[in-house]
């Protein structure tokens, strides 16, 4: 793990600002910046179809082991673009906290 | 000793690029600036150099090829103009912030409207503050010597910043000197190859040119400021090193007939010898008259520049662009900054002119040297266009 981004002094920064660890942009929690509200997937109902997997614009939709599609919300902005796409309506868009 | 040959700077500065064997040459041709590049497509289309020559569809693209290029570790070169440094200005900033050492050749141009293809420094003051060394040259040999010096200092990885080699367009570009090449193995000696820290290879992936957070991008920009000011023992040792392989001496400022002068000409770029010739004439008569001209515009050379106006009462600046609006000319307004803290220093006189190629004679500036004398008001904004009608 990184050091934490706001201890880090300008000295140890890299020349450019070049990042040399490939892929820690999975440590930016851009899931922070949702506003209005997060997908809740009604297994019950999800066919497995994969289409909010498919659409979701920020890979932020992972398959658990028993095969259904479920949001990360570390990284889920909230756009509802996988609610809107559902052939079946089986995820909603619901207020924070529930 | 290399040889002296008659050739146009312009194709010297391309000669120059060639013998400093670069990987990649990306530019888009504008005026006065064409010949280099124009050069260059020759030499490597006649195979005389093994570089890869991008013809690109404007010089917004062509920085853009030249940082991806500089990025992969190849060693990069470009020029341009006027409207040109102004459409690629975007990425200008880019090329310093990701420290791509770069080496631009500016055919020093003035910007529209109206539409001028003639000389002054408009272009060069909209990317004052790109954090690239820039370098004036006053004549030929010194724009032919600088490409050597631009790729040593920019590449050194103890620097790994782009470098601007400002040329006067046609003045300097379109002009034939008699010039002294150097040979192969004094560039041998001089250059060594280029070995960035960061690299964009697939065997060894980094992000370049990712976004900061406000936590982060104070953080980078104070990085870069130092850096850049940290190129300076390195500027020096360039020309240094230069000055013992060739006998020729290169300084961030420099002074002539300046002991004992009472009223010093700045100028930047080609005009030194003009205000030289000047100087030489007031002399003649009696009058106590020098040059300070300014090679190294940035990192700005503050120390050298109180040094050589010290012991001046009068600094006659002559600036070739109009800051509208705001304190005079560029130059002056550095030079009012380097001595604004000292308890004695000479009167600051700005003179704007020589703008779009308006010549500029040595009469010229013994006139703004006679006007500045007797001139009581010192303040920026009292700064005068020279040689404009009514």
């Amino acid at each position: 793990m990184a050091k934490p981004i706001t201890e880090i002094v300008w000295t140890e920064l890299e020349p450019g600002c070049v990042i040399v660890e490939p892929g820690n942009a999975r440590e930016y929690r851009t899931g922070d910046w949702r506003t209005v509200g997060h997908p809740k997937v009604d297994t019950e109902r999800c066919i497995k179809c994969a289409q909010c997997y498919i659409f979701c614009p920020d890979a932020a939709i992972e398959r658990n082991e028993q095969g259904y599609f479920l949001p990360n919300l570390y990284y889920c902005k909230g756009c509802g673009i996988c609610a809107h796409e559902c052939p079946v309506k089986c995820i909603d868009m619901v207020p924070e906290g529930e | 000793m290399g040889k002296r040959v008659g050739m146009e700077v312009s194709i010297a500065l391309a000669e120059a690029a060639c013998q400093a064997d670069v990987d990649v040459v990306a530019a888009y041709p504008i005026t006065p600036q064409t010949h280099i590049v124009e050069h260059l497509s020759e030499l490597v289309a006649d195979g005389h150099l093994d570089a890869e020559f991008v013809p690109v569809e404007s010089e917004h693209s062509a920085m853009s090829v030249c940082i991806g290029s500089s990025a992969a570790g190849a060693r990069t070169f470009t020029s341009t103009s006027s409207q040109g440094l102004a459409l690629m200005n975007e990425v200008v900033y880019i090329a310093s912030s990701l420290r791509l050492p770069i080496v631009m050749v500016v055919s020093n141009r003035s910007l529209s409207a109206p539409l001028s293809i003639w000389n002054d420094h408009s272009d060069v003051m909209s990317v004052r503050d790109t954090g690239w060394i820039q370098v004036f040259a006053e004549n030929g040999q010194e724009a032919y010597d600088h490409v050597f010096w631009a790729f040593r200092v920019g590449e050194d990885r103890r620097v790994l910043m782009p470098v601007m080699l400002h040329i006067d367009g046609f003045i300097l570009s379109h002009m034939v000197e008699a010039l002294e090449m150097v040979d192969k193995e004094l560039v041998k000696k001089y250059l060594p190859a280029f070995q960035p820290i960061h690299r964009l290879h697939p065997d060894n992936p980094v992000t370049m040119g990712a976004f900061a957070l406000p936590e982060l991008y104070t953080e980078a920009k104070k990085a870069q400021d130092e850096a850049l000011k940290a190129s300076w023992p390195l500027i020096l040792q360039g020309w240094e090193e230069w000055a013992q392989l060739t006998g020729r001496r290169y300084s961030p400022v420099e002074t002539y007939r300046t002991e004992d002068a009472e009223a010093v000409l700045v100028t930047m770029g080609s005009m030194g010898e003009t205000a030289s010739e000047a100087a030489d004439r007031m002399r003649a008569r009696g009058e106590k008259v020098g040059v300070v001209k300014i090679r190294l515009w940035r990192p700005f050379p503050f120390e050298q520049v109180r040094k050589a106006l010290g012991g001046a009462r009068v600094a006659v600046v002559f600036d070739r662009c109009v800051s509208f609006g705001g304190p005079g000319g560029p130059v002056a307004s550095e030079i009012r900054a380097a001595l604004y803290g000292e308890a004695v220093r000479p009167k600051v006189v700005n003179f704007i002119g020589g703008l779009a190629g308006r010549d500029v004679s040595p009469q010229d500036f013994q006139n703004m040297v006679e006007e500045a004398v007797s001139r009581k008001e010192d303040r920026q904004e009292a700064y005068r266009i020279y040689g404009v009608r009514g």
